[in-house]
């Protein structure tokens, strides 16, 4: 795999792991996201999840269910997770699919996230 | 010999241009549609000539037998010189009555002509008579269309007007906007507000939206439906939206629909979706 250019990154930003979600991301990339995801969380013991998706400009039912899906997992690590970024496309796309996505908490921006995560 | 039905109109044009013109006038005074009040007597006798001469051009070259089509490019001219007219005076309000008779007023000084031209044959007089009302009548239709097309564009423009009038979005405080809505939300309306607010949310990066819609009269399901859409793009995109001046009907309407497709659990401890505050 070593000639794939990753269409995801996972960087550790003030105990806090910055996930940025790229556009063109296929779904073999995103199961291996979460696995990834999950695995950093447990062995490094974090308490901060950032999912930034603000390069996201093409969302359908199943983008949805993976940012849910990832949000939900981190939850269960016991990660506090935002969703940072959303265009306001993307925001008024998922509501028209009706996915409201009331688990997720979500921030304008990583300085907001970051602030959030920096008073609990 | 007789002359073709083209000829003889064209002579009667060309021996007579003024007397036509102001005969022309004198018809519509005559009317009542005149409308002295818009237009000076050296402005409407200006539009009158113009009208005439483009008229007789289209007359010269546009006429194949005795059939014409208005479509074609030999009646460019008129149909141009008609379009500013007509436009020139529906932006001064002159009805669409008075337009089309101001038109068809052009009718008798031409019928007079004809008729005093040829005192021998009647067949002939009919022949002319029933061209130049085909000609005149096609005329006024022209005439009413760009009329009501004219009347169109500026009904559009006021509602883009309103439309945009409509959806403020007001910086409050610093990261706080304000949404007042008014009148009713349709689905037009609504999803102009929400790109709008999701667009100003993007712009200031505010972090408080407060949607007041004490001036919003009724509201059914469909209405609630989009406030609370808004509501939960907002949220999306990491803004709290704080929706203000609900009454006790829309408090109801909105719990119902609220309960029925469940977008926000009630009784949930985290980040509640939407406050209210009356």
């Amino acid at each position: 795999m070593g000639y794939v250019i990753k269409k995801t990154s996972i960087n550790l930003v003030e105990h806090a792991l910055l996930v940025s979600i790229q556009d063109d991301i296929t779904d073999t990339e995103i199961l291996e996201l979460q696995d990834r995801l999950s695995n950093k969380i447990s062995e490094n013991r974090i308490d901060g999840v950032i999912l930034d998706i603000s390069a996201l400009e093409i969302v359908d039912t199943f983008v949805g269910r993976v940012i849910a899906q990832l949000a939900g997992i981190s939850r269960l690590l016991a990660a506090d997770t935002y969703v940072v970024g959303m265009r306001p496309t993307v925001a008024v796309t998922l509501v028209e699919l009706g996915m409201y996505l009331p688990e997720i908490r979500t921030a304008l921006s990583l300085t907001h996230a970051l602030a959030q995560l920096r008073r609990v | 010999m007789p002359q073709s039905a083209t000829a003889n109109i064209l002579t009667v044009l060309d021996t007579d241009f003024k007397g036509i013109i102001e005969e022309w006038l004198g018809t519509q005074v005559k009317e009542g549609v005149k409308r002295s009040d818009l237009f000076s007597d050296a402005e409407s006798r200006n539009q009158n000539r113009e009208l005439l001469k483009a008229f007789s051009k289209g007359v010269r070259d546009g006429i194949s037998g005795e059939d014409f089509d208005f479509d074609d490019t030999q009646w460019d001219d008129l149909r141009a010189v008609l379009a500013d007219v007509s436009r020139e005076r529906v932006n001064r309000g002159v009805t669409p009555t008075e337009m089309a008779t101001f038109v068809l007023a052009l009718k008798a000084p031409l019928f007079e002509r004809l008729e005093a031209m040829q005192d021998s044959e009647h067949g002939v007089l009919i022949r002319d008579v029933m061209l130049v009302t085909r000609l005149v009548d096609a005329f006024a239709i022209y005439t009413n269309e760009i009329f009501i097309l004219e009347r169109e564009q500026i009904i559009d423009r006021q509602r883009q007007e309103m439309l945009e009038l409509s959806t403020p979005v007001v910086e409050l405080w610093d990261r706080v906007l304000t949404l007042p809505l008014i009148g009713t939300l349709d689905s037009a309306r609504a999803q102009e507000v929400m790109e709008n607010l999701l667009q100003t949310i993007l712009e200031r990066q505010a972090e408080v939206v407060i949607m007041d819609i004490t001036g919003v009269g009724t509201v059914d399901t469909q209405v609630a439906q989009h406030l609370l859409r808004a509501a939960a793009a907002v949220r999306l995109m990491g803004a709290e939206c704080i929706i203000s001046g609900i009454s006790p009907m829309i408090a109801q309407t909105m719990v119902n629909l609220a309960l029925m497709s469940a977008p926000f659990p009630p009784g949930r401890a985290s980040a509640p979706p939407c406050r209210t505050r009356c």
